[in-house]
């Protein structure tokens, strides 16, 4: 039981998928200009990573180890167009908005990490735990970046007013900066210094390092 | 040999798996898409109906949007000649389909296409409202052009005397969120309310403005503050109420309209 904690917990701030492995940035930025849709996506990514680890597994014994990676798109591709479908049947006005986002989950580094580095090597329900996990590590950053960026770009939450804004009489003036993606990098960016100054272990070793030379006197 | 007993990597049994795995996923893909797609068409339908009715600013006053589009008549015109083209049923009539099916469409000279639309279908499905004794009281024209990124899909809405604008709304575009993306921001939607499209002469000139438009503005009922940050959204916007207020778009229509 301790141990599926720890799949699923772990993935949160230990082993993050963006912040440590920086995986899936690109959705990330294109995705979290307001609550609303970070909220979706994180709950399509979450699914499609939970899905996929747990259906891969069931045949991971049965997949030639030379077409392993197509087998696993073809489960991924599938699940991210059921996913796609369904949100176009119940939730159309976030999926106007997601638009290409969510078929792109296929090409989404995580859902193929976690599919190629768990799943083919663990049973189903650790591996569903690890879906669920990365998938709740991805959520916690969008909701992190999507957050500010909706606060701080229009001033509201989930298009609820909490600044009231200059244009309409109040007294906050909405940073368009916020609305385009680079603000996306800047937040990430903070998020992962936070992170790694919470936990110093996910600092990465310098690549390389300049070393104080003794310099011998040459007479 | 069994099928357990093969070899993961043998020949039968890599192509056993992939046809296996592709039969599954298809089945299990085309019968989603089967079984929401009813669910699907209702609300793209709905989405539809919604901007219309929003456009030509109906007040729901408590009902549901298909109740209130109910009021709401769909005709087919024909843009070259300018007249109804009744021999279109307009409620199977794909509009959006026309516009890139070279049989119904016809490409545009580029002098002409200044909404860089590249082909104009011969059909246009506009939407209309009439007041009690049966007069046109509102006209909803469907309207597109190229932005900056993308081509901005919308309905343009006038009053009965195909002149004087109810709105302009877009309900498909991939301008910039924040600049361009302003087009959806409804405070600039609500200065086009009681703006003309025609001067005296008959040509269209109504268009944005750089510097804002208040009444000491000259002509300031032919004009619309421009979207600050986004000179070619704007600019766009202004192209495509020029091409489809002008001859190649509904102008033909609504003179006739006017006459009879």
């Amino acid at each position: 039981m301790d141990n599926a904690k720890k799949i699923v917990v772990e993935p949160v701030f230990d082993n993050n998928p963006i912040a440590l492995q920086v995986l899936g940035i690109c959705s990330a930025l294109a995705v979290t200009s307001n609550m609303n849709t970070a909220v979706i996506m994180c709950l399509a990514l979450t699914v499609v990573t939970a899905l996929s680890n747990f259906f891969i597994s069931l045949i991971r014994n049965h997949i030639p180890s030379n077409i392993r990676i197509i087998a696993q798109m073809t489960i991924i591709a599938s699940l991210v167009i059921v996913v796609d479908q369904v949100l176009k049947a119940y939730a159309y006005d976030v999926s106007k908005q997601l638009s290409v986002f969510v078929g792109l989950i296929i090409t989404n580094c995580i859902v193929m990490g976690r599919a190629e580095a768990f799943a083919m090597k663990n049973p189903p329900v650790p591996s569903l735990l690890d879906g669920i996990g990365n998938g709740l590590g991805y959520s916690v950053i969008l909701l992190f970046v999507g957050f500010f960026r909706e606060l701080f770009g229009a001033g509201t939450l989930f298009g609820v007013e909490i600044l009231p804004l200059a244009k309409d009489g109040g007294w906050y003036v909405a940073n368009g900066m916020m609305l385009l993606p680079p603000s996306a990098f800047f937040i990430i960016g903070l998020f992962i210094w936070a992170v790694r100054v919470w936990k110093p272990a996910q600092v990465e070793k310098p690549d390389y390092q300049i070393h104080a030379v003794h310099r011998t006197e040459v007479v | 040999m069994a099928f357990k007993d093969l070899p993961n990597d043998s020949i039968a049994k890599t192509i056993i798996v992939a046809v296996v795995l592709c039969l599954v996923c298809s089945i299990f893909v085309s019968a989603s898409a089967v079984f929401l797609k009813p669910q699907q068409e209702k609300n793209k339908l709905l989405d539809k109906q919604k901007n219309i009715v929003q456009v030509a600013g109906i007040d729901l006053a408590g009902r549901t949007v298909p109740e209130a589009f109910k009021q709401i008549e769909a005709r087919v015109v024909d843009l070259q000649t300018g007249e109804f083209a009744d021999q279109v049923d307009a409620q199977t009539y794909d509009h959006r389909k026309a516009t890139k099916d070279p049989e119904q469409s016809s490409e545009l000279d580029p002098k002409e296409d200044i909404a860089s639309i590249k082909r104009r279908e011969r059909y246009a499905t506009i939407y209309l409202t009439r007041d009690s004794n049966g007069n046109i009281e509102k006209l909803i024209l469907p309207v597109r052009g190229y932005g900056l990124w993308s081509t901005l899909w919308g309905f343009m809405a006038l009053e009965g005397d195909g002149n004087t604008v109810i709105g302009l709304s877009f309900f498909e575009h991939a301008e910039t969120p924040g600049l361009g993306g302003e087009v959806d921001n409804p405070a600039w939607k609500a200065q086009w309310a009681g703006k003309k499209v025609y001067g005296d002469d008959g040509d269209v000139e109504l268009t944005l403005v750089k510097g804002g438009v208040d009444g000491s503005t000259p002509n300031a009922e032919h004009k619309v503050d421009a979207l600050s940050g986004a000179t070619l959204t704007s600019n766009g916007v202004s192209h495509l109420v020029k091409f489809w207020m002008g001859e190649q778009g509904f102008g033909p229509f609504l003179r006739n309209l006017h006459k009879g």
